[in-house]
């Protein structure tokens, strides 16, 4: 049982840092960027690539793929979103999900359909607690995710940058009033949450041995069933959201087979949107005037 | 020399003209007010000087740079502050943080600062914070800087919005309806502090309905009406005016019909 729960927090806490994303830009902008599941994907792509030059240690392979995959988010919002701004929300849906359609294509074209395996640039070592087995990546998955959202909350909450975000997020006729340049803000709040996605992109695909063009469609939509469980729009939402939608797969896995795993989550999004839509954080979502 | 000068200055909607042709200056050391019935395109107007909207035709210059071609942050940058008919202050966010949004312009460090933790930063979000208190006694808002400014009272948020726009360190600010839905005490107050803030220096254009504020404080009162102004003079000369009677009042004609 205590071993489901390590199982759980790990899957979750990578839910939870691609959730970000999604509810980060939803705050500003309310759009779902569902082209950020292909920022997880390129973000992995980056980190392989990354760590394949010889000498770099394994944090800074990491740190070049966040900054990799901010620059992309960067793009992908003044390509795809900017020039809609001011468009009924729908079509920058279309636009987003045009970019998710794209940028798979555009890796696969180039990288080639090959599942790649990450190297391992550390020896992996298992440990026994009583009957709890770990091994290094859950502790890298769990030290790392939980490290980047201590780093985010005090980035959004002290942070003039953060304050920026917060207000723009309320209301960004007021915010650029009162001279915050908005675009900026916006921009910034794509690449922290790029880097987020690729940081649980990099973790993943270590993980599992396997970096794709297409790993990043269901993480995608695993991050945004996170997202709306917690609360889309809401920062703590998203980051619990994700450790339960994780928790409950691998219990649900658990307890049942490995097939109703995707059942599993997707039935907690029918069920959210059914019964409070809102999510569990999503109650002081201010209506905007 | 004007320190803004709207001229010519139209916007429509559509085909709905909410402002023709408005020409208006305001100089050094001035309260101007703004008056006019609904609908006369008072607000509009703000919205055109701040950059929310860009006129069709005409130009608005402040200290003699054009402002149709900047963005509403970069207005704001160039010493141009406004408050809100209907409040908007960041509800989910603390009192003091409020006040320091609106010195995010005026202060310089960048997210690597905030980052990385340079001294710098810390002694600069020091400055901001003690400056934000500063002007929050300044407006007369006594309560505790960290709650949440949704919890303020109707009357305390307004006093809160004018200390966010005084924050931006602007040259002119633009009140719209300071004073709307207060009561004689609050009024009162509010007349004290735009005097106030006419004495640190600034300019005011300011909107108003309460004829106690606009006659007891402004140097200048122009008056809207359809979009088109229709008067302008000292607040004597404007309330004795037969056109402004007329649009407040309606002509006598149509009174007879």
């Amino acid at each position: 049982m205590l071993q489901q729960v390590v199982n759980g927090l790990t899957l979750g806490s990578t839910y939870a840092l691609i959730a970000l994303g999604y509810t980060m830009v939803y705050g500003v902008l309310r759009l779902i960027n569902f082209a950020h599941g292909e920022v997880y994907m390129i973000g992995a792509f980056t980190g392989l690539m990354a760590s394949q030059i010889p000498g770099l240690p394994f944090p800074a392979a990491l740190l070049i793929a966040m900054a990799g995959a901010a620059v992309v988010g960067v793009a992908i919002e003044r390509i795809a979103y900017r020039p809609l701004r001011k468009a009924p929300r729908l079509a920058a849906l279309i636009s987003a999900i045009g970019m998710s359609i794209f940028l798979r294509n555009l890796t696969l074209a180039v990288m080639g359909p090959q599942t790649r395996a990450f190297p391992v640039p550390f020896e992996v070592r298992h440990f026994s607690i009583g009957r709890l087995r770990i091994n290094s990546f859950d502790v890298l998955i769990l030290v790392t995710s939980v490290g980047l959202m201590i780093g985010l909350h005090f980035l959004v909450q002290k942070a003039k940058i953060g304050k920026a975000m917060r207000a723009t997020a309320q209301d960004m006729e007021t915010a650029s009033l009162m001279g915050i340049d908005v675009n900026r803000v916006i921009a910034f709040t794509f690449a922290v949450g790029s880097a987020l996605a690729a940081a649980a992109g990099v973790l993943i695909g270590m993980n599992f041995n396997a970096v794709e063009p297409s790993m990043g469609m269901m993480p995608g939509l695993k991050g945004f069933v996170a997202a709306v469980l917690g609360g889309v729009g809401s920062i703590p939402g998203a980051m619990i959201g994700g450790i339960l939608l994780g928790m409950a797969e691998v219990m649900g896995v658990a307890l049942l087979r490995s097939e109703w795993r995707d059942a599993i989550a997707f039935g907690i999004l029918a069920l959210v949107l059914l019964i409070k839509p809102s999510g569990i954080f999503g109650g002081n979502l201010q209506e905007k005037v | 020399m004007p320190i803004l000068e709207v001229r010519r200055v139209s916007k429509s909607f559509g085909g709905l003209t909410a402002v023709r042709e408005v020409d208006l200056a305001i100089n050094q050391g001035e309260i101007m007010g703004l008056i006019g019935p609904n609908g006369a395109g008072k607000t509009t107007l703000f919205n055109l000087v701040t950059g929310i909207y860009s006129p069709c035709s005409g130009e608005i210059l402040f200290n003699g740079t054009n402002l149709a071609a900047l963005r509403p942050h970069e207005i704001t940058g160039t010493g141009l502050a406004r408050t809100f008919q209907n409040i908007r202050v960041f509800g989910q966010m603390t009192v003091l943080e409020n006040v320091m949004i609106g010195r995010h312009c005026r202060t310089r460090a960048g997210v690597w600062g905030a980052i990385l933790g340079f001294p710098g930063v810390k002694r600069e979000e020091k400055e901001t914070r003690e400056r934000c208190l500063e002007l929050l006694d300044f407006v007369g808002l006594n309560v505790d800087p960290d709650e949440k400014a949704s919890n303020l009272s109707y009357g305390q948020q307004r006093q809160l919005e004018i200390a966010r726009a005084l924050a931006t360190e602007p040259e002119l600010m633009l009140l719209d309806e300071p004073a709307a839905g207060m009561n004689p005490q609050e009024t009162r107050e509010i007349i004290g502090l735009i005097e106030r803030i006419r004495d640190a220096g600034k300019i005011i254009l300011f909107i108003e309905h309460d004829m106690k504020v606009v006659m007891g404080t402004a140097d200048r009162v122009a008056v809207l009406d359809h979009g088109v102004k229709i008067a302008e003079g000292t607040p004597k000369e404007v309330q004795g005016d037969p056109d402004v009677i007329k649009a407040y009042l309606g002509d006598e004609s149509d009174a007879i019909a």
